[in-house]
């Protein structure tokens, strides 16, 4: 697992190839937007059966963030799940699973748009985290400072030898973390979009998910 | 035989009135109206669509009827249009008591609606408009009294997935009006008992009525002062040529094999256009409104050329044109002798025809092509059994109209020829996917799509679904497409459509070509690409796709067989020079051995494999050497396919290919090779799409733009991973082996070569090579070099904008870490 070290607000990060946030000093992982159940949703609402094995992936993905970073404590920064009925759906076997990702450690699910009541699955419901210089909560605010959130899925894309790469992304400045979305089954909003260009100063950098993360000036080109 | 049938004294004496009399095929049309299923072969202009209608006339002049009498379709909107103008004359002029309209995407709402209340006796109309019909639950009184379909231009869409629904809406229809009589309208085609096939009811045979074909058509390479360059399609040197044929000419259609290379032709064109004759240029990319335009001033006479794509392909009566000048090889001979003889609308007259390649390597192959057509050998492929995720289309569109009986419906769908030897148990595969998904995970037993009924009837489990699904109805696989527009306040002018790929390699102030003019890019505004005008006289970047052919197998080796002549008097000098150069710094690839070059450019190492075995199998081949010089370390970064060659570019460098085209290895683990490429999920998306996993339009997507979309690609990785034998993923493989990967001319060539493979390794890259390096549809290998690419970039990004430099805010130097 590979992960691009950098200082935000006073506290040093590790941004991780997957997606996840990982702050050492607070033994502290942070996953934005896992969307769980997604394909549940979609289907109940009389649209398309997606392969119903989004969860499982996302799960498995996170299940190896924690296996390699073992944190204290973990922060799901909202829309973990795509609606609260797609949380009461969950599979027993996933339920289960879940339980036992957050046994021995403490369990903050962050209120989204997407989930904004209590899931009936351990851990804690809350509207926003506080912790050290930061602040975690789902929804940017831009008069807030040393900010965490997620909700707008951001990727970015790098231009090179005549080859668009567009990746989910970090995007972060001296006031405000974007994380991407962590789900399996989620798409992603350009950083050049006009809302995360107002949202991000100008001198904002991107950190590119993947393989080896990568660091990028954040690019405000529409693609 | 069946006895002459008269025309009544009312059509006799209209035909009399404007000096006409009826052609053979037309009055024996009318003889064998009550056969169950006709299909007519007949050359352009010999009145092929009265012919089809005669009995659909006559009958509805003798006898009222009530509501719908004949169905109309055809594979274009504007040839449905075009059509209802031409019926429109005589029923008027014979004063007939018939309704006349057509249906396509285009018509309002309200008239929609109101037709499926009160049809007209004759309904124009698109396969996908039928498709949409057959889905509302109001389709048996749509449809009643309907007696006759007849389907234009037949042999173009019996080529695609459109011909297959079509088929399947058709066993719809005769399941509601069992006695429905088809009639199949067909250009030239090589093989009329395949198309037969399809179009019959079965077990029913399809007669088939051919023409007399009319004279042979007047072909002939055009020969210019200047040579052809040694590569790429834009034809320029010919304008001059080209612009001396149009004056000549009353009116000239310049057909070019993709929308880019027409839009650079048409710019050069009028650049070169000094006495300023009127062309136009006219393809699918253009707005529709301009479209329109061009085909109003087209039919006023007002226009001496029209530069154009294969949208002006099929049968539109565009009056006057005495010439078709054929830009680019022709790829297939079929092909090129339809396009020669549709646009020519002059019944018993020499269509006549110039082609112009567009390169050195393309006048071998005009001159190929030309022999082929001198020889009357028509090219084709036959049809393979119809596609499942068609199958799934028409399995959801039916459960739209209504509960449906499993068995019947079966047997409906067994009544298409190209379904006619469909297994219960993929059918039921099909259906069991239309249900839940067809996973092994059973997650949606509560949200089943369809839900069996305590009668055993399946049904739609919530309405809201038929919505969803009449939204995506067809089979047409457009990349996604943008809409580009001049910038302005409100709304600018629209010019037309780019590829979204192609959208996302342009950087603000980048200068392309659209609608014969050059704009700027100036920025994405939600799915608007926003331009301004430009007065640049050379557009910067002039690349965007358009269909691509795939040059037969016979054409293939026709050009192969030519290169092993000592001399070519057949060629004009200056490309038997070329080839002659080609055998002096390396050697022309010869039957029965595979010729393989590396050299050195643009600063990748390039290896090209000349295996002549079609567009498709070349792209197959690069497919599978990549993956194995991945495998070998070798990094290649992509590579380009033509029907002739394999380039291959990587970091480094081929020594040795005779490893890399071990046929055992070929063979070994192919599904395991392809599973993670481009091209599967290219498939995949399509068929996914078609078989209604994937939602192109959503009631939701309406409102909110795309950003909640996330790509087919993700599905793809996850089916794979979790699901790898789900009926999606056996489709895509069908799908790719039968189209995109064609691993049969792999076999073909590989059998061909026996083990000879004859190595180059060439300081530079060789005259043969060099078409190569410009061609389009370059694929990229995503494995360790996109990686390093990608860091190289990123790191040249931080340092060239200085935030490489910046001490924290907004961070300090980030640095790349393992967690482990």
């Amino acid at each position: 697992m590979n992960g691009l070290d950098f200082t935000f607000a006073g506290a040093a990060l590790t941004a991780l190839g997957s997606g996840a946030l990982w702050w050492p000093a607070q033994s502290l992982l942070c996953v934005s937007d896992l969307h769980l159940g997604k394909s549940e949703r979609l289907a109940r609402r009389g649209g398309a059966t997606l392969p119903p094995y989004e969860t499982r992936d996302t799960l498995n993905r996170l299940a190896a963030d924690l296996a390699a970073t073992e944190p204290r404590h973990v922060v799901c920064l909202g829309d973990s799940f795509d609606d609260l009925g797609a949380a009461q759906a969950l599979p027993e076997q996933e339920r289960l699973w879940i339980m036992r990702l957050q046994a021995g450690r403490q369990w903050d699910w962050i209120e989204g748009n997407h989930d904004p009541g209590p899931v009936g699955l351990g851990g804690t419901h809350l509207a926003e985290l506080a912790l050290g210089p930061l602040t975690f909560r789902h929804i940017a605010d831009p008069a807030q400072r040393a900010e965490v959130s997620g909700h707008y899925h951001p990727k970015a894309s790098v231009y090179a030898r005549k080859r668009s790469i567009s990746r989910p992304a970090f995007l972060f400045d001296s006031d405000r973390l974007i994380l991407p979305a962590y789900g399996t089954y989620t798409g992603g909003l350009g950083s050049g979009s006009q809302v995360l260009c107002g949202l991000m100063q100008p001198n904002a950098c991107a950190i590119l998910t993947g393989p080896q993360p990568v660091v990028i000036p954040m690019p405000r080109r529409a693609s | 035989m069946t006895n002459m049938r008269a025309l009544p004294p009312k059509f006799a004496d209209w035909f009399g009135q404007n000096g006409w009399s009826l052609h053979p095929h037309q009055q024996e049309m009318l003889d064998r109206a009550e056969a169950p299923a006709l299909l007519l072969i007949a050359p352009t202009g010999g009145g092929k669509t009265l012919a089809g209608f005669l009995p659909t006339l006559v009958d509805l002049a003798e006898e009222p009827h009530e509501g719908m009498h004949t169905l109309y379709i055809s594979p274009l909107k504007a040839l449905a249009a075009d059509i209802k103008r031409n019926l429109t004359r005589p029923v008027e002029q014979m004063g007939l008591p018939i309704r006349i309209e057509d249906r396509t995407g285009d018509t309002s709402q309200s008239r929609r609606r109101r037709q499926r209340a009160d049809p007209p006796h004759i309904l124009l109309t698109t396969p996908e408009s039928l498709a949409l019909l057959t889905s509302y639950d109001d389709a048996a009184r749509t449809f009643r009294g309907l007696k006759r379909v007849v389907i234009d231009e037949i042999h173009a869409l019996a080529e695609s997935k459109r011909g297959d629904q079509l088929m399947l809406a058709l066993t719809r229809l005769q399941a509601l009006c069992p006695d429905l009589k088809r009639v199949g309208l067909s250009a030239t085609v090589e093989d009329p008992a395949a198309i037969a096939h399809l179009m019959a009811r079965h077990p029913d045979p399809c007669e088939v009525l051919l023409a007399d074909p009319g004279p042979a058509p007047d072909i002939q390479m055009l020969r210019t002062e200047e040579a052809p360059p040694w590569a790429g399609g834009g034809a320029a040197y010919s304008i001059p040529a080209v612009l001396d044929q149009v004056r000549q000419h009353k009116t000239t259609l310049i057909f070019h094999n993709t929308r880019a290379q027409a839009e650079i032709f048409f710019h050069n064109l009028w650049l070169a256009n000094e006495d300023a004759l009127p062309i136009a240029i006219h393809h699918g990319s253009l707005d529709r409104a301009q479209r329109a335009k061009v085909e109003a001033a087209m039919v006023r006479g007002d226009l001496r050329a029209i530069v154009c794509t294969g949208t002006l392909d099929l049968g539109i009566d565009w009056g006057d044109v005495d010439l078709i000048i054929q830009i680019g090889a022709p790829k297939n001979v079929k092909r090129l002798v339809q396009r020669i003889g549709r646009a020519n609308h002059r019944y018993n007259a020499p269509s006549k025809a110039l082609l112009v390649p567009a390169n050195r390597f393309e006048v071998v192959e005009c001159v190929a092509a030309l022999e082929a057509v001198l020889e009357g050998a028509l090219d084709g492929d036959a049809p393979g059994p119809g596609p499942r995720d068609v199958l799934c289309q028409h399995i959801l569109i039916t459960a739209c109209a209504g509960p449906f009986d499993a068995d019947a419906l079966f047997a409906q769908i067994r009544s298409a020829g190209a379904y006619a030897t469909l297994s219960r148990a993929a059918f039921d595969a099909c259906l069991d996917f239309c249900a839940t998904g067809g996973y092994a995970l059973r997650a949606y037993d509560r949200w089943q799509r369809l839900l069996q009924r305590p009668d055993g009837l399946w049904q739609l489990r919530d309405p809201r679904s038929a919505q969803r699904i009449r939204m995506n109805i067809g089979t047409i696989q457009d990349t996604d497409k943008l809409k580009v527009r001049m910038q302005r306040k409100r709304g600018g002018k629209p010019l037309g459509e780019i590829e979204e790929g192609f959208a996302a390699t342009l950087t603000k102030g980048d200068t392309f070509l659209i609608g014969g003019q050059i704009v700027r890019y100036e920025g994405l505004r939600e799915t608007v690409v926003e331009v301004s005008r430009n007065a640049a006289k050379k557009p910067k970047v002039a690349t965007f796709g358009g269909t691509k052919f795939a040059t037969s197998t016979q054409l293939s080796a026709r050009v192969q067989q030519m290169f092993t002549q000592e001399q070519w008097p057949e060629l004009p000098p200056h490309t038997a020079e070329w080839l002659a150069l080609q055998r002096e710094v390396s050697q022309l690839p010869q039957p029965g051995e595979l010729l393989v070059e590396s050299f050195p450019h643009d600063g990748a190492e390039q290896t090209v494999f000349y295996g002549f075995a079609g567009r498709n199998g070349q792209q197959t081949l690069g497919l599978l050497l990549t993956k194995r010089m991945e495998d070998l370390g070798l990094r290649p970064l992509g590579f380009v396919a033509t029907d002739y060659a394999t380039l291959i570019w990587g970091l480094d460098p081929v020594d040795d290919p005779a490893p890399l085209l071990d046929s055992a290895a070929l063979h070994e683990g192919l599904d395991s090779w392809l599973a993670g490429n481009a091209v599967m999920k290219r498939t995949f998306r399509a068929a996914a799409t078609i078989a209604g996993l994937i939602e192109r339009n959503t009631p939701q997507a309406r409102k909110s733009g795309r950003q909640t979309t996330f790509s087919s690609d993700i599905l793809y990785d996850t089916l794979l991973r979790y699901e790898p034998d789900h009926l999606m993923l056996e489709i895509t493989r069908e799908e790719a082996l039968r189209g995109l990967v064609d691993f049969g001319r792999i076999e073909e060539m590989l059998s061909r070569i026996a083990g000879r493979i004859e190595h180059r390794r060439l300081p530079r890259v060789s005259p043969l090579a060099a078409p190569l390096l410009l061609e389009m549809g370059r694929v990229p290998v995503e494995g360790a070099a996109q990686e390093r690419m990608l860091a190289e970039e990123a790191a040249r990004l931080m340092e060239a904008s200085g935030l490489a430099q910046l001490t924290p805010p907004p961070s300090n130097i980030p640095r790349r870490r393992d967690v482990s």
